[in-house]
């Protein structure tokens, strides 16, 4: 299993420059070619400069198929979201960073940055994604190991200090405690006079895969579902360049899960925040467009694919019939991936890059609008950042030698692929109904009560389980572990990153500094404020959230004041 | 699985639970220590790390080898984890550990152990650099397990600590 480190965001998932936003709506004409409206909606597109031929010299057209079959663009999308795809523009190649303190990792943002990057992404450590201050008692040890160490207003100034909120966007990846980092993103622009209208980004937010498989939970289920609605009817309001939620199937695949099931399980929890947001008086088109996925790409390379397709199919299809959503943008699924850490092996690690780019080859073949390819070193330790350059080197070649951003879904159309895109549909309606069935109705209940039940993690073990099985009776194969084994003594050393026990001191130091200097009573006020809003189930917790923090209210307070309200959660213990 | 002989082609484990392991202890028919003996295990996560695939997978393999498997659940204290350890009065934990925080908790679980006069064996598992194992070893940890541990090399690693164990005590 990966670390902590492979947990990103649904980054640009987004197509915020998208040209071709506001396509596909009139698609269903009757009697009128699908292929006719496709060039219509292309020839609409700005496209980038590319050689669109074959290293041989071929001209190539941007999609092929016939013209009474399915386009990318046009409903339901099993193509690709966009009419040009990647001939617009490729996919985003936005790697996840943090570790160490703020300093540290602003340090690491602005390389980027300097380094033609255009979005940053934020790695949390542990206590942070718990909701735990780092002087915490349970935070010993963890602090400033898989992501950065912050805890107040303070450390976010640092984070992001001498970088323009207002160009570069953000991605958090962040669950349970996402209203507080939203808060603190918010107020140290706002601090700096970038209005929070002005603030692109994107928030993991998903708090219903917590319970189902990472396991990074506070609150108990439907108060921490309210949370996400919050924040999604805030953004809805007074954020229109942000996504609140990226919808993630990425560690339930990790947890263990098969391609289906997180195929499944991740449409279900999007339906789930869908219905929620649309009870709490929103309209879907009002919030929809503004919802993205993120999804593995793990080393089944047809699956994987297949996987994409019937994500896209499966959500304009239910976005549309069941939710009644109109708006092109509602129906279109648009994903972040991230390469397998699962798959990658402590045995021979240099194999792991052989692994991460096919595994990246899946994603650009499915469609991903942005991608984050995996350190071959992870199964041994935190990504050096040599390693990690290296991952990123990987999705260059991809992106700029093999041509696989040319053509749009070059495999639609393989009779194979296209029968196990209907299969992935198929087994994961199958779970639809499941869940449809125990809500009586409604995806949100059925997705609660399959938690509460212990449903999903038992699924999800219960497959890790039969891999595990068949690993050990050889009918599945992972090179270097249970073949082709390499016995030389001492073999497999690579160099490996390690943070050592200072970033925590000088995190806790600058935190009880924070807290003799700091005024109390705002403070004080400030998280009554939050407890007030989060016991009143008609308030936003948002604005609350947003004082508190200004006030310098750290993490753990606002996240224990909201504890003092909805109890903290505890899994039941089974194997 | 690994409870039939046949289905062992895994060709890194050349130990084979059932007929390497020390002579002194035979395996019964469920791949357990001893005839008709029922060992009972604890296997624990301990700190803020979610990361469970692990541990629940060993938890079954160990299961289905015949131990009697005591799963704490997650984010438990070292104190929580000891306090499971003694209440349950099981003869092996076993760690999970994936987040980095190994060298913080491991340590204060050891200690913890020694300051109750408790003396029960710990294994580990997870995404621990080889440097830190060893380390890790020298304070006392059984067996350091790794990603692509096999089926076998986990039952085998857990036996041999009780045996190990059982020989010192």
């Amino acid at each position: 299993m990966s670390t902590g480190t492979t947990n990103p965001e649904a980054g640009d998932a987004s197509g915020a420059d998208d040209p071709d936003s506001a396509d596909g709506a009139e698609g269903e004409r009757v009697g009128r070619l699908n292929g006719d409206h496709w060039r219509e909606l292309y020839a609409e597109s700005r496209l980038r400069e590319l050689d669109a031929s074959t290293i041989s010299g071929i001209p190539l057209e941007p999609v092929y198929g016939p013209d009474d079959g399915e386009f990318p663009g046009l409903f339901p999308y099993t193509r690709g979201p966009y009419a040009s795809m990647y001939r617009s523009k490729l996919w985003t190649m936005r790697m996840f960073a943090g570790f160490g303190t703020a300093e540290d990792t602003n340090a690491r943002f602005r390389e980027i940055l300097r380094a033609g990057g255009d979005g940053l992404s934020t790695a949390f450590d542990l206590p942070t994604l718990m909701g735990r201050d780092s002087d915490d008692p349970r935070s010993a040890g963890e602090v400033g190991k898989a992501g950065v160490a912050v805890d107040s207003l303070a450390d976010f100034e640092d984070l992001f200090a001498g970088i323009d909120l207002a160009q570069v966007t953000t991605s958090m990846t962040i669950n349970s405690p996402a209203p507080v980092a939203l808060a603190l993103y918010v107020a140290a622009a706002e601090n700096r006079g970038i209005a929070r209208g002005a603030l692109g980004g994107t928030l993991q937010n998903d708090i219903l895969k917590e319970y189902q498989a990472q396991k990074e939970f506070v609150f108990p289920p439907r108060p921490s579902v309210r949370l996400v609605s919050d924040v999604i009817r805030f953004c809805a309001a007074e954020m229109p360049r942000w996504y609140p939620v990226s919808v993630s199937g990425y560690h339930i695949r990790e947890a263990g899960s098969t391609a289906a099931q997180e195929l499944a399980f991740t449409l279900a929890n999007g339906f789930a925040y869908v219905e929620a947001v649309m009870a709490a008086g929103l309209a879907v088109d009002d919030f929809a467009p503004r919802l993205s996925f993120f999804f593995n790409a793990h080393i089944d390379f047809f699956e994987e694919i297949a996987k994409y397709r019937a994500a896209r199919r499966i959500w304009a299809r239910w976005m549309r019939g069941r939710y009644g959503a109109t708006h092109p943008r509602s129906l279109q699924l648009r994903f972040h991936t991230q390469t397998a850490g699962v798959s990658l092996t402590a045995q021979q690690p240099e194999l792991n890059i052989a692994r991460v780019a096919i595994q990246a080859l899946a994603a650009a073949l499915g469609g991903t609008q942005s991608l984050h390819t995996d350190a071959f070193d992870e199964a041994l330790a935190l990504p050096t950042e040599k390693a990690a350059r290296l991952a990123l080197r990987t999705q260059q070649v991809v992106a700029f030698e093999t041509g696989a951003p040319t053509v749009a879904d070059p495999l639609g159309g393989s009779h194979y692929l296209e029968w196990l895109t209907d299969e992935m549909e198929r087994q994961a309606e199958a779970i639809f109904a499941k869940l449809d069935d125990w809500g009586r109705g409604s995806i949100l209940e059925g997705v609660l009560a399959g938690i509460e039940s212990n449903w999903f993690q038992s699924e999800i073990a219960e497959a890790a389980y039969a891999f595990q099985r068949d690993l050990a009776a050889g009918r599945r194969v992972q090179v270097g572990v249970n073949r082709f084994t390499n016995r030389e003594p001492g073999g497999d050393a690579v160099p490996l990153l390690s943070i050592g026990p200072e970033v925590e001191q000088a995190q806790c130091k600058r935190l009880a500094e924070l807290r003799r200097h700091r005024a109390t009573v705002p403070v004080e006020e400030g998280l009554a404020r939050v407890r007030a809003a989060a016991a009143d189930p008609t308030a936003n917790v948002m604005p609350a959230i947003i004082d508190a923090v200004r006030a310098y209210a750290t993490i753990g307070e606002v996240m224990g004041a909201m504890a003092d309200v909805f109890g903290r959660y505890v899994e039941r213990a089974a194997l | 699985m690994t409870t039939d002989p046949r289905a062992n082609p895994d060709p890194r484990t050349d130990l084979d639970p059932r007929t390497d392991l020390d002579p002194r202890f035979n395996l019964d028919a469920q791949g357990g220590l001893g005839p008709g003996a029922r060992h009972r295990v604890l296997v624990a996560k301990v700190g803020l790390d979610g990361h469970d695939r692990g541990v629940k997978v060993v938890g079954r393999i160990l299961r289905d080898a015949g131990f009697e498997v005591i799963y704490t659940g997650l984010q438990q204290t070292p104190e929580m984890v000891v306090a499971a350890a003694r209440d349950e009065d099981v003869e092996l934990i076993g760690l999970s550990l994936h987040s980095g925080a190994h060298m913080t908790l491991v340590p204060r679980i050891l200690d913890t152990l020694r300051s109750q006069g408790l003396d029960i064996p710990v294994v580990i598992g997870g995404i621990i650099p080889v440097a830190d194992g060893a380390a890790l070893k020298d304070l006392g940890v059984a067996a350091v397990l790794t990603p692509g541990a096999s089926t076998d090399e986990i039952i085998l690693a857990v036996t041999r600590a009780i045996a190990d164990h059982a020989d010192i005590a």
